[in-house]
């Protein structure tokens, strides 16, 4: 079943945010399929990843609840959806 | 990736800062099947059905909200009218299904529940009669239950002997809950041209032209409406600005679409409509009067609001017409003052009126909404506002609603709060010179010549 997640990372560039969030993900057996990633003016990193869910060991509500905690730790402002939502409203 | 890197940061905006929302799951019920000439069965019947069918609502609500992050405020619940299953001998058994209905949405954790009320454009049956004047006691005893009456159709005419009971109704039902500001009259609205699909409160019903079970799905985001204006800037003509709220509708629309397809799967019943209204709610950036501002006005209540709401209103379905072929509903653009912060703002600096809100009820979608009034404004000054709301709507063959508040023991200038998604609002003057005698005369308004078209 087509389980992709649309990730969103967004705040102050700082060393190590993709490693953290890549790890985060490998632990819960989550593949990235996609990266795209940029600084914006005034030092905005700006990342967004595709990754596939389907052999994931948690659902996208517990992926959530654990990139919110990252987004606290590391003062970013983090989002997950699922890709459907993304197609429905920009694609016909 | 298919999508590109703006269109997903697009999207985020919208729903993190903008509030973007569904704003409603709506499951309508049918209930005829209920109907029994004891009063007691119908009541258990009633209770067993909406059970059966909307007990896994809530759950899948959130289920969804879960997978795509989408905030889902409300489920609700429609049913048939009561008027047209409910075998009611007494307003008191009226009351005890209220009280079902009422406990049966605690019990599910449903928000609200409507279609206690009745239809009677053109006349009312002996139970209408017994609806109406069961409003006050229901309203006064439930908390979640919504009513309705319609008492004015393009095709029939406006019923002025129900208008008439309406402005008296109205009132009993503000003294009844004057404990809480009268909250019991943001529980009801008087249609014309009610629709029978219309999953957004107080007004919904499942009309009896609808299926068994269906699911309709308002989705609201006046705050992206507004962000995508104030980037479009200063200069753009009002072409441009009608094809900019027509695309970010077009947007919306396709979000709550998404939602309700999957809904209604994962409950095994049809999916109804989608309702996209942009619905103010009190969230600061919430707000329909902010869009016109951000057209162009000083203040909401200028002259050139009419125009500008006409622009966003038909801007608004124009765009979620083409984005899903499931459109109903009221669609378009909804202008509650308590419920929104920039109209409430409008009104206490003195540049939205009474009347200038009368006028921008010819091109919303709906009428007038969740406007306060002194507690002492006359019965028939209540029935007059009514009249001429339920006249905009017949004469232009769209659906007019009035849902105002003669808030008990309070007078112009005074503040009344009603708490959550109502909001809060200032008490509005309003012209208190008497329709008595032309009220009083009732009967019925021949319908329009448009209603003919046979």
């Amino acid at each position: 079943m087509e389980n992709k997640v649309v990730i969103t990372v967004l705040g102050e560039d700082r060393v190590g945010i993709v490693a953290n969030i890549s790890n985060l993900l490998a632990t819960h057996n989550i593949n990235i399929e996609d990266i795209t990633q940029k600084i914006l003016k005034g030092n905005i990193f700006a990342m967004i990843m595709l990754v596939d869910m389907k052999n994931a060991n948690i659902d996208l509500g517990e992926l959530r609840k654990k990139l919110d905690e990252k987004s606290i730790e590391l003062g970013m402002k983090i989002t997950a959806h699922d890709l459907e939502l993304f197609n429905y409203m920009h694609r016909i | 990736m298919r999508i590109a890197p703006e269109e997903i940061l697009e999207t985020i905006k919208m729903i993190e800062d903008l509030n973007l929302d569904i704003r409603t799951i709506t499951m309508g019920i049918s209930l005829f099947d209920c109907s029994d000439s004891s009063e007691t069965v119908t009541n258990k019947k009633v209770y067993e059905k909406i059970y059966r069918l909307a007990k896994n609502l809530k759950k899948e609500a959130k289920a969804l909200e879960n997978k795509f992050g989408l905030p889902i405020v409300n489920t609700r619940i429609s049913i048939t009218p009561v008027s047209l299953f409910y075998p009611a001998k007494s307003i008191d058994s009226l009351v005890d299904l209220s009280k079902n209905l009422d406990k049966i949405a605690g019990e599910l954790d449903i928000d609200f529940t409507g279609g206690f009320g009745c239809l009677v454009h053109k006349g009312e049956t002996e139970i209408d009669k017994l609806v109406i004047e069961s409003l006050p006691f229901v309203l006064s005893s439930t908390e979640k239950v919504c009513s309705f009456v319609n008492t004015a159709s393009t095709k029939s005419g406006i019923n002025m002997d129900a208008i008439l009971k309406m402005g008296r109704i109205i009132k009993d039902i503000a003294y009844k809950t004057r404990e809480k500001d009268s909250i019991g009259c943001a529980k009801l609205v008087v249609f014309a041209n009610a629709v029978e699909d219309n999953p957004f409160m107080a007004g919904a019903f499942h009309g009896p032209g609808e299926p068994e079970c269906s699911i309709n799905v308002g989705v609201s985001g006046p705050g992206v409406v507004k962000y995508a204006l104030k980037k479009l800037g200063k200069t753009a003509n009002l072409g441009e600005v009608a094809e900019t709220i027509k695309k970010v509708a077009f947007k919306i629309t396709r979000a709550g679409e998404l939602i309700g397809k999957e809904i209604a799967k994962r409950l095994g019943v049809s999916f109804g409509i989608l309702d996209l209204s942009l619905a103010p709610t009190p969230a600061i950036g919430d707000s329909v009067a902010e869009i016109l501002e951000a057209m162009g006005l000083e203040s909401t209540g200028s002259f050139g609001t009419v125009t500008a709401l006409f622009i966003l209103n038909d801007a608004v379905k124009k765009g979620g017409l083409f984005a899903s072929s499931s459109v109903g509903g009221l669609s378009g653009a909804f202008i509650p003052v308590s419920e929104d912060k920039g109209m409430v703002s409008a009104v206490k600096k003195g540049s939205l009126n009474m009347e200038m809100l009368m006028a921008m009820t010819s091109v919303c979608s709906v009428g007038l909404d969740m406007i306060v009034i002194p507690g002492d404004t006359l019965d028939e000054v209540i029935s007059a506002i009514i009249a001429d709301e339920m006249a905009i709507g017949v004469a232009n063959n769209k659906t007019t609603g009035v849902r105002i508040i003669p808030a008990y023991g309070k007078k112009v200038g005074d503040y009344v709060s009603f708490g959550g998604l109502l909001g809060e609002a200032p008490v509005m003057a309003i012209n208190q010179f008497s329709p008595k005698d032309f009220i009083n005369r009732g009967g019925r308004i021949p319908a329009p010549i448009i209603g003919f078209r046979n």
